[in-house]
């Protein structure tokens, strides 16, 4: 049915909610979006609010069908295509201001307020965080106030905004119910696009000078940690990451790493349980202290130590772990892996190899060459620097004996350079070292800056042995960690100089509460679905069972809303419920009213016949006949009429 | 049948009988009760639904935990909606207002009172009837009355049809319906057609009705509107080029006096062509403010003056059943 309404001209109040809603809906896009859709947008938004304002007429069509093309060229040389997650994003941005451009009547402003919607939805690829929540969650308030003000125009838009927030508040729990009820699938449904995990940081495959320090600049949090048992004091917090063993002169890159069956770490000392909320970084690797002894059944254990997952970690995730801080290294290894342990390309960095073969010649043991180059660390006088200056082809040797200006990955890379030169299997173990405790919930944060790198070597009597040469020279980093070794700390973060006590009381509390954000909302997958059902006592629950569950609960808290919203809706008049009751009164005294007798007529029958009532009868008649043929009630008079009727007996 | 006062508390059942069964019109007040009130999605509701779903495989496809919040609130939004506009039509009374009669092919003006004796507002309530569609708002504890204009064709009584009243408040994505049909007719009198009065001619019947045709209009000035003036008499063209109401005088106006007989007038004449020339006499002899009687077979309305009299030969035209 056509429904003529749908031509009408749009009331303006709603509309400028619209406009606010999708200004609100793309803000958060801005910061990525390229600058000529930023700036395209803006001019759309002002253009149709412009025209709103001043009653100008709208583009022509063909004008919004050539902007619409521009725009899909636009991404197209923006992406170099227009599939995948951030062009689509891009066109629905640009689609919905276009479709805001061309809104004229009621039947526009539903597919403008949807794509409100969907532009909202997308916000969430980018971020979860609780701002940006709570600013969808305005967005979503702003637009539906929209709808509610399109549906009746002549209303005061605040009571549309009331409208609007009660609906809302009303669908809460709705929401909620379906979010727990709902039956979870672990997606992804079906391929996704390239991009689609683009923006995440964290270690990689390879490491080259300035690659850890670059990292050292973010203060993203990598991991949280809670630890069931008493955490590790902070300088055996290694956090095993990528292994790094082939070296072509500049940089380190991961070998073939194989899945191993048994391990066979010798338990030393008191185990730690913990349990790592690992932040997505798209990569395979799982950290864990070392040494990890009892992995989570999803993982699988690397001939590098090093637990892995078998697909990319691209959502939060959790696991629960057990690692020997002060483990006894396994004394067996794979030959190969030993020979692979002492490769290194040839011709570069001639100095630290002659260095190294004097140790050789020099010295008795493998052990003892190990001990040697960490006394070398320890008395050359390194600097600690996240800015070291940039090195040339023959890299080891200008840090190790020009520049002596780096960061850790430039110790591990000398110090397992110098290792192979001298005939000592050794590799560079990438990873995070140290993590802060946070008072507040007692999480241990593992950031970015936090990453760091050491060495591994291979020891006849004792197997892979970790090696700090970070640690030795600069003993401060491991102890204390990255804020107090780097002087001055100018180029660390703001919240990561450890000056202003109160802010970082703040980011504290702030991280905690991320923290049960991530934990409760942002991480509630199958799994915790799972859990959260047989705590409820549902042993096995299939898709079935949560759907029956899901179908009775909604059902009973929309019939608790039903009866909150309808409560009113019988109501008789106050003035005339009070006169009714009078006259039931009455009528059980045998002076009932008459069908067609009026109320003054009535009060003059009554009070002849009760004439000591008769001041209250007339009384009561002329309030009732007042208040209900009068020009309005006021409250102050039902309340008296309430009064008299209650104390009235004939 | 017992079946079918079981049947009665079913909201399909009452459906099928207003689409297919025969209805009358109801007396006194309607109360639109909880089983006469329809609901269903509109066509921007089923979009909606639509874009809830695809926002939930995108939630789920990419794991978006706040995906599914933002869906799952939109979805709960969508159903609290149908509570929402159910709200806004239920349990509201209905009756019918006045109407005030009117010629052939002119609009009758229905009046519809709607009485809300709850606590909360209703807002947008749509009348539809015949294609034509009003709208308004009924505050709580108030009535309000609205007009719904139809379009008249056929003199006699026009009894108001099936009007739907319906409301999409508040998100425009469920519409709540019902339908009603107040006992409510409108009087239509006959088109009056374009002849001139009759030359007044002395007719013996009418004995000393009309003693010469000339003077009865014949116009004899202006003067300063009295409150006693008809306002049939009201010089508007003059009235509003000066500041002033002005009333028309004429000279010999009690000498005029009128019959209106259905057998004065031409033979071949067809009924309703008859009735349409006397209609138009009746309503000029009543702006000249002439006294006038109508003689219709079977039907005598006496001399007489005024607008009951006017309406009271209108309304024997209008009924005539020749």
């Amino acid at each position: 049915m056509a429904d003529p309404r749908n031509t009408e001209p749009l009331p303006l109040p709603p509309f400028a909610l619209l406009i606010a809603g999708a200004a609100l809906t793309v803000a958060s896009h801005t910061l990525w979006l390229p600058y000529w859709v930023d700036a395209t947008a803006a001019a759309l938004l002002i253009w149709r609010a412009i025209a709103s304002i001043r009653g100008a007429a709208l583009p022509a069509r063909w004008l919004l069908i050539l902007l619409t093309f521009g725009g899909a060229v636009g991404v197209f040389f923006s992406y170099r295509t227009i599939m995948g997650r951030d062009p689509g994003v891009t066109l629905l941005v640009l689609l919905l201001f276009l479709k805001l451009l061309e809104t004229r009547a009621r039947r526009d402003v539903f597919v403008a307020a949807f794509l409100v919607y969907f532009v909202a939805l997308a916000n969430f690829f980018y971020s979860q965080s609780i701002p940006i929540a709570v600013l969808m969650l305005l967005t979503v308030l702003v637009t539906t106030t929209a709808l509610v003000g399109f549906s009746a125009p002549q209303r005061a838009i605040v009571d549309d905004l009331k409208t609007a927030g009660r609906m809302l508040a009303q669908a809460g729990p709705v929401m909620l119910l379906l979010f727990f009820l709902f039956p979870r699938v672990q997606g992804p449904l079906w391929g996704m696009p390239q991009d689609a995990y683009s923006s995440v940081t964290g270690l990689s495959e390879t490491m080259s000078p300035g690659s850890i320090s670059s990292l050292s600049l973010s203060d993203a949090i990598a991991f949280r940690v809670k630890f069931q048992t008493e955490p590790p004091p902070r300088a055996r917090l290694y956090w095993r990451g990528p292994v790094l063993s082939d070296f072509d002169g500049y940089t380190w890159r991961v070998g073939l790493p194989q899945l191993r069956r048994n391990m066979s770490v010798e338990a030393a000392g008191s185990p730690a349980d913990y349990e790592v909320t690992l932040e997505p970084h798209n990569r395979n690797w799982m950290f864990a202290l070392e040494m990890p002894t009892r992995i989570p059944p999803t993982a699988r254990l690397t001939s590098e130590y090093l637990v892995i997952s078998l697909t990319p970690i691209r959502s939060r995730i959790r696991y629960e772990i057990r690692s020997f801080p002060q483990f006894q290294a396994p004394s067996g290894s794979n030959p190969e892996d030993l020979a692979n342990a002492l490769r290194l390309p040839r011709g570069v960095n001639p100095r630290a190899r002659a260095l190294a073969s004097e140790w050789r010649e020099s010295l008795a043991d493998n052990a003892a060459i190990v001990r040697r180059a960490i006394e070398f660390f320890r008395g050359s006088r390194f600097e600690y620097t996240l800015q070291p200056p940039s090195l040339g082809q023959n890299s080891v040797d200008e840090f190790l004996f020009d520049t002596k200006q780096g960061f850790c990955e430039h110790f591990a890379s000398s110090f397992v350079f110098l290792m192979r030169a001298a005939g000592v299997p050794a590799r560079v173990v990438t990873g995070y070292q140290g993590g802060d405790t946070n008072p507040v919930d007692g999480y241990m944060v593992v950031r970015q800056a936090d990453a760091h790198a050491w060495a591994e070597v291979w020891l006849a009597g004792g197997g892979w042995t970790r090696i700090d040469p970070t640690a030795a020279a600069v003993p401060i980093r491991v102890e204390l960690g990255i804020t107090a070794a780097a002087p001055g700390g100018a180029s660390l973060p703001l919240l990561m100089r450890t000056n202003l006590d109160w802010l970082k009381s703040l980011r504290n509390n702030w991280e905690a509460l991320t923290n049960q954000w991530n934990q409760w909302v942002l991480g509630f997958n199958p799994d915790r679905q799972r859990e959260m059902l047989s705590w409820l006592g549902v042993r096995q629950p299939s898709w079935q069972t949560m759907t029956v569950m899901l179908f009775w609960s909604v059902a009973g808290v929309l019939l608790l809303t039903a009866l909150w919203l309808l409560r009113g809706i019988r109501r008789e008049d106050p003035v005339q419920r009070a006169w009714s009751r009078f006259c039931d009164k009455l009528a059980r005294e045998g002076l009932a009213r008459a069908r067609a007798e009026g109320p003054f007529d009535y009060a003059s029958r009554v009070a002849r016949a009760l004439p000591a009532r008769e001041d209250a009868v007339r009384a009561i008649a002329a309030l009732y006949v007042d208040q209900r043929y009068g020009p309005g009630a006021d409250a102050r008079s039902i309340t008296r009429l309430k009064h008299l009727v209650r104390e009235f007996g004939p | 049948m017992k079946l079918d006062r079981v049947l009665q508390y079913s909201q399909a059942y009452n459906f099928f009988q207003w689409v297919f069964g025969k209805h009358a019109p109801e007396p006194g007040v309607v109360f639109l009760s909880q089983r006469r009130v329809y609901i269903l999605p509109t066509h921007h509701g089923l979009t909606f639904g639509l874009a809830v779903i695809l926002m939930l495989i995108g939630s789920i496809n990419y794991n978006l935990s706040l995906g599914y919040v933002l869906t799952f609130l939109l979805a709960g939004l969508g159903i609290v909606s149908i509570l929402h506009t159910f709200r806004n039509l239920a349990h509201l009374y209905v009756s019918a207002g006045r109407v005030a009669p009117v010629f052939a092919g002119d609009t009758a003006q229905f009046e519809v009172v709607f009485e809300n004796k709850s606590d909360f507002d209703r807002h947008s309530l749509d009348l539809t009837c015949r294609g034509t569609k009003v709208s308004c708002n009924a505050p709580a504890h108030q009535h309000r009355s609205v007009t719904l204009p139809v379009k008249t064709e056929k003199r006699g009584w026009l009894q108001l049809e099936r009007v739907t009243v319906d409301t999409r408040f508040p998100l425009g994505v469920m519409r709540a319906w019902s339908y009603v049909q107040p006992d409510m007719r409108a009087l239509v009198y006959p088109r009056p057609d374009s002849a001139p009065l009759p030359p007044a001619h002395s007719d013996a019947d009418a004995g000393d009705a009309v003693s010469s045709g000339a003077g009865t209009d014949d116009f004899a000035g202006l003067r300063p509107y009295q409150a006693s003036d008809s306002p049939h008499h009201v010089a508007w063209k003059s009235s509003a080029r000066s500041e002033l109401l002005l009333t028309k005088l004429f000279a010999g106006r009690t000498a005029s006096e009128l019959w209106f007989d259905w057998d004065s007038l031409p033979a071949g004449m067809l009924t309703e062509a008859r009735l349409s020339r006397l209609a138009r006499w009746v309503v000029l002899a009543e702006e000249r403010g002439l006294s006038y009687g109508l003689a219709l077979p079977g039907i005598k309305v006496p001399l007489g003056e005024g607008f009951p009299h006017r309406d009271r030969c209108l309304k024997e035209l209008a009924l005539y059943h020749g």
